[in-house]
């Protein structure tokens, strides 16, 4: 015999995939937001998620290759994914020197500080939104109208379709009437953050990750049944102030962050029961916020609330174990 | 149609080998019995080195109740009584009989004809069974006949017969259901009366479905024995999935026995051995082996002569491929590696596997990226990821807390990581500790 063996234990096949798997179906299946954002915004679409990738990728080689001095992780594509979720939750007319600063917070605070991929706490691309909105809430929260094909800073900015429910809800119900038809809404025709506006380019996304089995439907159908049921509650109560619960589930960041932010593998549970209740917990948070808080968007907030419950969701919830009724 | 409902995987079937049917191979010049081939006490040699010895002579007494004997497979002169490094990885004492002939014990039934009565009451069938040594043909190699004596208090009403093959490559339970139906459902039927019950399932999965026909028309006249098709996933043949699938029952944790509620599971190999040895008088001298991987010449069903080494089998199936990185006694999810190819075939082998190098080979771990794939694969309701990290921690608390000593080892947690994680390597040393403890800890009560 003139072999040579490996001894290993069991099991001794595996099934194939990788993370770099994984992280390159989820970019396939942001593919046709990011083809809507750029059919809506135009050049701004495809400026601010060129930069805010190439930030991305830059400040994670920076930081492996000379701060933490560790063989780069770039391959694994999650910095580029981050990259281009930071750009989708921002307005297509954002300054280039504030998209680098969004970067630099999520790869480097987001995630770097906390060991790289795996290890982070928090939603990155959200800590890099969230830090830019709050530092600049005024470019933060002015959005560009569509189809201003090649204007970028100079673009003009309108209400969006959660600025005017917002306004309604506070009692202005006259702001009913510029409300975006239903089908706009659902297509993308209308103001808002680069990757959140096309409702039907996210759930095809949606379709493509839970087709290749990237994730389950625990976490967005969850997400999304829970605001339909609170929205729809408060519109059946009182219809003037409250919009019908359509417009919710079209509107801002919440089909994005339903599909993409909050199903993240690092930050969400690892349970079927867990993802539950932690969808179930982001509906109700962003809801809550878009009534009654200060931001018209209640999304990011909601999920990086939820993303640090995840442990203790993760000791509770805990999966039905084999003979466990029995016991 | 039925299957296990708690998480399971989908492995490439690669089963080369089915349609392929079960050949002789030729007497080995020297036949190896390792004296554990089973769980429980090793066996006690009752020969000496120069005796001689027939086909079928006991070479060692059982070492105790939870113990099985051996008998040779081929006649000769034992040469010596040494050790030998078998699947385990370990030296083990064994026994060598160095072959001069093909000499039968007298009173073997070596012929080919059914024997379909039997008149023996349960005692003399559960002493036959015993004393041919005969063992789970699964690969845990469990004694038989302590698995036919249940504790008092359980009533057992069904025996179940694993028939599934979960595990990829392998095919001899299902050439040996094709060309033994007959024996077969004679052995239910010893085992019925041994149960003294009325009920056996044999189930098989839908992959097999030329078995399931064919074992389909055998029993239709017979009552009490049903043919259950199961939905293919694995590990269907993992003693506690099989009997959910079957029956909707799920077997408490450890310490609890499949006879808490009410099962019995035999495999279909032990239940052609208990036909063999109670109407044949045949002790369990040779088993179906299959002899298979990717790049294996000719992948092919052998009927083998226990303790002939492992390298006569591959020299049969046209050699070890040039590119074979990893031996296995085996299947490729559960199986164990080999050192060599001089390890002898034993009671448990059900297969010999050769992967080629670069399948052998694992990929460097990287970091858990807590995608939970390894907690919706588990078929034991469990968290690997977390059994793992605490393992690794040497956090012996938490991992019993999380139900460690409930995992089946089966691999599914590990064949789907996408980190590359060896989880399971990291659940066994923790199940090691924490079994220990556990052990310790009753012991003092």
């Amino acid at each position: 015999m003139a072999q040579k063996l490996f001894i290993t234990t069991s099991p001794h096949v595996h099934c194939g995939d990788t993370i770099e798997r994984n992280m390159r179906t989820v970019i396939w299946a942001l593919v046709p937001a990011f083809i809507a954002s750029v059919i809506v915004f135009g050049a701004g679409a495809l400026i601010v998620t060129a930069t805010s990738v190439a930030s991305c990728l830059f400040f994670e080689w920076f930081i492996t290759r000379f701060l933490l001095k560790r063989p780069s992780t770039l391959s694994d594509g999650s910095a580029i994914i981050t990259g281009i979720l930071l750009a989708f939750n921002l307005p297509s007319n954002i300054p280039l020197y504030m998209i680098v600063m969004g970067a630099l917070v999520a790869i480097g605070i987001g995630k770097m500080v906390f060991g790289g991929l795996g290890n982070n706490p928090f939603n990155p691309a959200l800590v890099g939104r969230v830090f830019l909105l709050i530092s600049f809430p005024a470019r933060m929260t002015s959005w560009p109208v569509p189809h201003q094909m090649v204007a970028y800073a100079d673009a003009v900015t309108g209400a969006t379709p959660l600025n005017l429910i917002g306004q309604i809800a506070g009692g202005n119900t006259a702001a009913a009437d510029q409300l975006p038809g239903l089908k706009d809404l659902f297509l993308g025709n209308i103001g808002g953050c680069l990757g959140e506006v096309s409702a039907l380019a996210l759930l095809i996304g949606l379709v493509i990750l839970l087709w290749r089995k990237v994730i389950t439907w625990h976490i967005p159908v969850t997400i999304l049944a829970t605001v339909t049921v609170f929205t729809g509650i408060m519109w059946l109560i009182n219809p003037v102030l409250y919009v019908n619960p359509l417009y919710h589930l079209c509107a801002g960041g919440l089909m994005l962050g339903a599909v993409f932010m909050a199903t993240d593998y690092v930050t969400s549970p690892m349970t079927a029961k867990g993802m539950v209740w932690y969808g179930i917990g982001i509906g109700f948070l962003t809801v809550i916020i878009r009534y009654f808080g200060s931001y018209p968007e209640g999304m990011s907030f909601a999920i990086l609330i939820m993303n640090a419950v995840v442990p203790l969701i993760n000791n509770w919830c805990k999966p039905k174990r084999f003979g466990e009724a029995a016991k | 149609m039925n299957t296990f409902k708690i998480g399971g995987v989908h492995p490439e079937p690669n089963k080369l080998s089915a349609g392929k049917k079960i050949e002789t191979l030729a007497l080995p010049n020297q036949a190896v019995f390792p004296l554990s081939q089973h769980i429980g006490a090793p066996a006690v040699p009752c020969v000496q080195k120069g005796d001689q010895v027939l086909v079928g002579t006991r070479i060692a007494d059982a070492g105790g109740f939870m113990s099985s004997p051996i008998h040779s497979s081929v006649s000769g002169k034992v040469s010596k009584i040494d050790s030998v490094v078998d699947a385990s990885g370990f030296r083990k004492p064994a026994i060598f009989i160095d072959v001069d002939g093909d000499e039968w014990e007298p009173d073997i039934d070596r012929t080919d004809t059914l024997a379909l009565l039997c008149t023996l009451s349960r005692e003399e069938i559960l002493d036959r069974i015993r004393n041919a040594g005969v063992v789970g043909m699964g690969g845990a190699c469990f004694p038989t006949h302590v698995k036919l004596s249940p504790p008092k208090d359980c009533k057992i009403d069904v025996l179940i017969v694993n028939a599934v093959e979960c595990e990829p490559y392998l095919t001899s339970d299902h050439m040996l259901m094709l060309e033994h139906s007959d024996e077969i459902i004679v052995g239910v039927r010893i085992l019925l009366k041994v149960l003294g019950i009325d009920r056996a399932v044999i189930g098989i999965e839908e992959n097999k479905a030329d078995a399931i026909q064919l074992m389909q028309s055998k029993t239709s006249m017979v009552s009490g024995i049903e043919i259950m098709p199961l939905k293919m996933k694995y590990p269907q043949g993992g003693e506690k999935q099989l009997i959910e699938a079957v029956t909707g029952r799920q077997v408490p944790p450890p310490p609890a026995l499949p006879a808490n509620v009410g099962c019995v599971v035999q495999n279909v190999g032990t239940v052609f051995a208990v036909y063999e040895a109670v109407q044949k008088k045949k002790p369990l001298i040779e088993r179906i082996v299959t002899v298979t991987g990717k790049s294996v010449k000719n992948p092919c069903n052998l009927k083998v002569r226990l303790g002939t080494p492992v390298s006569q089998l591959i020299e049969y199936a046209g050699g070890m491929p040039e590119d074979t990185g990893k031996l296995i006694s085996g299947g490729p999810m559960m199986g164990r590696p080999l050192l060599d190819d001089k390890a002898p075939v034993v009671k448990g082998t059900s297969g010999i596997l050769m992967i080629p190098e670069a399948d052998a080979v694992r990929c460097a771990e990287r970091n858990c990226i807590r995608c939970a794939k390894c907690v919706q694969a588990c078929p034991m309701g469990l968290e690997p990821y977390l059994l793992a990290t605490a393992s690794e921690a040497g956090d012996w608390a938490t991992a019993e807390e999380n139900w460690i000593m409930s995992c089946i080892e089966c691999g599914c947690c590990q064949s789907t990581c996408p980190s590359r994680r060896p989880l399971l390597d990291w659940v066994r040393l923790a199940k090691n500790r924490v079994g220990g403890i556990i052990r310790a800890r009753n012991a003092k009560k």
